[in-house]
């Protein structure tokens, strides 16, 4: 078993023939065109990623310092420090329970939701009839829109929808009020969105598992390892890269948390979350885009987090 | 490495020593908790289709879970007519299969310039469209709807001088954010491809865009086609720049213009339930034809190669 890890193939460094030293000379064989060529081919996309992406999240920082409610222009009287952030972390009441609820959210994710779908997943990796059929029944809600499966669940939870049907709920004074009830709705809402991460987190692991070298479970089992085991000492362990990037996944789809609840109630009453909270406060009537933006820079700094972390993993793998 | 494959011959024996008759038990409890499983999974989707097939008043009559008395395409015909669905799906394809050419096109040449040259900006950008793609769209959206009320746009792109409001600004929005997932992933793809093949292009003299043109992007067929695939889905699904960067109801893609539809024309849960189904059916069409493509992109992107 501890040879077998030791010799564990990991991802292919592809088309790695070590011909370094030809690499500067290369270069010169750029001609004047060549080298037009390349800036155009790199520029072009770079100064729009600038502008449309990178550009507006230093304005939503810069904009967290101010006050700004979008109407008239702009000046140094609207520059009021970190009064935004003071008012979000002390006064607005919303503040914490949407990040409570993203959260829940993330744990939902990552406890329930993901080990369902790695267990999909490892049950289907074997030769098997209808594993297809199988894997097409679990993954169909993934190619769905967080708004449609908000529009297909809420034919399930209201009152009257499937459950409270069945339950025996029919008259509306007494069906449970699934969406409505702000102790209930989150939950409501969280496995409807698991029924379409479970076959996400699925077919991302099933891939990882295809690509384990199948010398190392024989490995195991000449050891004596049994499946479990094999599973979670072998396996598991050489599957780092898929793990790294289930768990990123899970937790920017997390924080990116919107249609779903935008569709049910617009983020309101129990379903809300950080990214409501930044459009229910900017993109409305409110127009308090100062203080909507200091959620922004709440939000991107959490989101930072997964972020880098994915990043530096793969670009550290990248250079060799 | 060897050893193990001269072992694992011998490793045939050991499973047959086991008793046949478990195995086979296994497999049935395992198939009879799949199908399960399957079932539920599928049994949304089925309740919406099959409430959509019945007539509002038979459900009013006996409740929705109730045997059908009749089952109509009405719903349907009502949704697709009076909702003027087929409009919808059409301002999709208007912003999708642009988006689609240029996220194409744009990234495979990202990728190929990332992959094959180690300029010193390199890794930095390819940073940086990466973590753009990674953003939650909704860190931006405030100065971008600034920049969308304010940027002068020509009038062939633009009806009113602006990206607001206009298929052009939603189809950009869409390319920007998804060619850094293509970039990414082509980038890495293009990495497998091996070297040799575009040295020995470059000292036979070809320019750089020949190489790209007819020895990359040749090579990228079938990741160019995986990634067509799912980012058709990905936009097509795509709910939050239409809600907040298209202002007219009816210039809203499909998915984003269910939402105002919703209360405008749908009076009951059948027609909303005919519509959703109506609107879910492309993608699983795409998904049921094209599930190796899907698959792959998918795993291109978390995988390397």
């Amino acid at each position: 078993m501890t040879t077998g890890s030791s010799a564990l193939p990991g991802p292919q460094p592809g088309g790695a023939d070590a011909s370094v030293p030809r690499r500067k000379s290369r270069y010169s064989l750029l001609t004047r065109r060549d080298k037009l060529t390349l800036a155009l081919m790199v520029g072009i996309p770079t100064i729009l990623c600038l502008s449309f992406i990178w550009l507006p999240t230093l304005a939503s920082i810069l904009l967290s310092f101010t006050n700004w409610r979008g109407i008239a222009p702009i000046t140094a009287n609207n520059i009021v420090g970190f009064k935004n952030y003071e008012v979000l972390f002390t006064q607005y009441t919303l503040f914490w329970p949407a990040v409570f609820h993203n959260v829940i959210w993330l744990i939902f994710l990552v406890f329930i939701a993901t080990p369902i779908g790695i267990f999909f997943a490892v049950l289907l990796d074997r030769e098997m009839r209808g594993t297809r059929i199988y894997q097409s029944a679990f993954y169909i809600p993934v190619v769905l829109s967080l708004a449609i499966v908000g529009f297909i669940w809420e034919q399930m939870y209201t009152s009257q929808g499937f459950i409270n049907s069945v339950l025996g709920h029919t008259s509306s004074d007494t069906a449970i009020d699934f969406l409505g009830n702000p102790s209930l709705n989150l939950w409501a809402v969280l496995i409807a969105a698991s029924w379409r991460h479970v076959g996400y987190v699925m077919v991302l692991y099933l891939a990882g598992l295809k690509s384990v070298d199948p010398t190392l479970r024989e490995a195991a089992a000449i050891d004596g390892a049994n499946a479990r085991q094999t599973f979670i000492r072998v396996v598991f362990p050489v599957m780092k890269p898929i793990n790294v990037v289930v768990i990123v996944v899970t937790v920017i789809e997390s924080l990116r948390a919107f249609d779903i609840v935008y569709i049910i109630n617009k983020g309101k009453n129990g379903l809300e979350l950080l990214s409501t909270l930044i459009t229910n406060n900017t993109l409305t009537e409110a127009s308090l885009v100062g203080f909507g933006s200091a959620i922004a820079v709440i939000l991107l700094l959490l989101s930072l987090v997964p972020i880098v972390f994915f990043l530096t993993r793969t670009m550290r793998s990248d250079t060799r | 490495m060897s050893t193990s494959t001269n072992v694992s011959s011998v490793a045939q024996p050991t499973v047959a020593v086991q008793p046949r008759r478990r195995i086979r038990w296994q497999r049935v409890a395992l198939h009879a908790f799949l199908i399960t499983m399957a079932l539920v999974w599928l049994f949304p989707i089925a309740w919406i289709a099959y409430t959509a097939f019945r007539p509002i008043g038979d459900t009013i009559l006996h409740g929705y879970v109730s045997l059908p008395q009749t089952l109509t395409l009405d719903n349907f015909v009502s949704a697709w007519n009076e909702a003027e669905l087929p409009r919808y799906f059409l301002n999709t394809l208007i912003v999708v299969i642009p988006a689609l050419f240029a996220i194409l096109f744009v990234s495979s040449m990202l990728g190929f310039v990332f992959s094959r040259f180690s300029f010193k900006l390199n890794i930095l950008l390819l940073i940086m469209f990466t973590a753009g793609n990674l953003l939650p769209p909704q860190i931006i959206i405030v100065p971008l709807y600034r920049i969308y009320n304010w940027l002068p746009i020509p009038p062939p792109l633009s009806d009113n001088g602006l990206l607001y409001n206009q298929y052009f600004g939603l189809i950009l929005i869409n390319f920007i954010f998804q060619t850094g997932f293509c970039t990414f992933v082509l980038s890495n793809y293009m990495k497998t491809i091996n070297r040799e093949l575009t040295e020995a292009a470059f000292v036979d003299g070809a320019s750089v865009w020949m190489i790209y043109r007819k020895v990359i992007l040749p090579l990228c067929r079938p990741a160019l086609a995986a990634l067509a695939t799912l980012e058709f889905t990905f936009m097509y699904n795509d709910f939050f720049w239409a809600l907040f960067l298209i202002k007219d109801g009816n210039r809203r893609p499909i998915t984003s213009a269910l939402n105002n539809l919703q209360g405008a024309f749908f009076t009951d849960q059948n027609q909303l339930a005919a519509a959703a189904l109506l609107v879910a059916i492309p993608t699983i069409v795409v998904y049921l034809v094209l599930s190796k493509q899907f698959v792959r992109g998918l795993s291109l992107g978390s995988t390397k190669g």
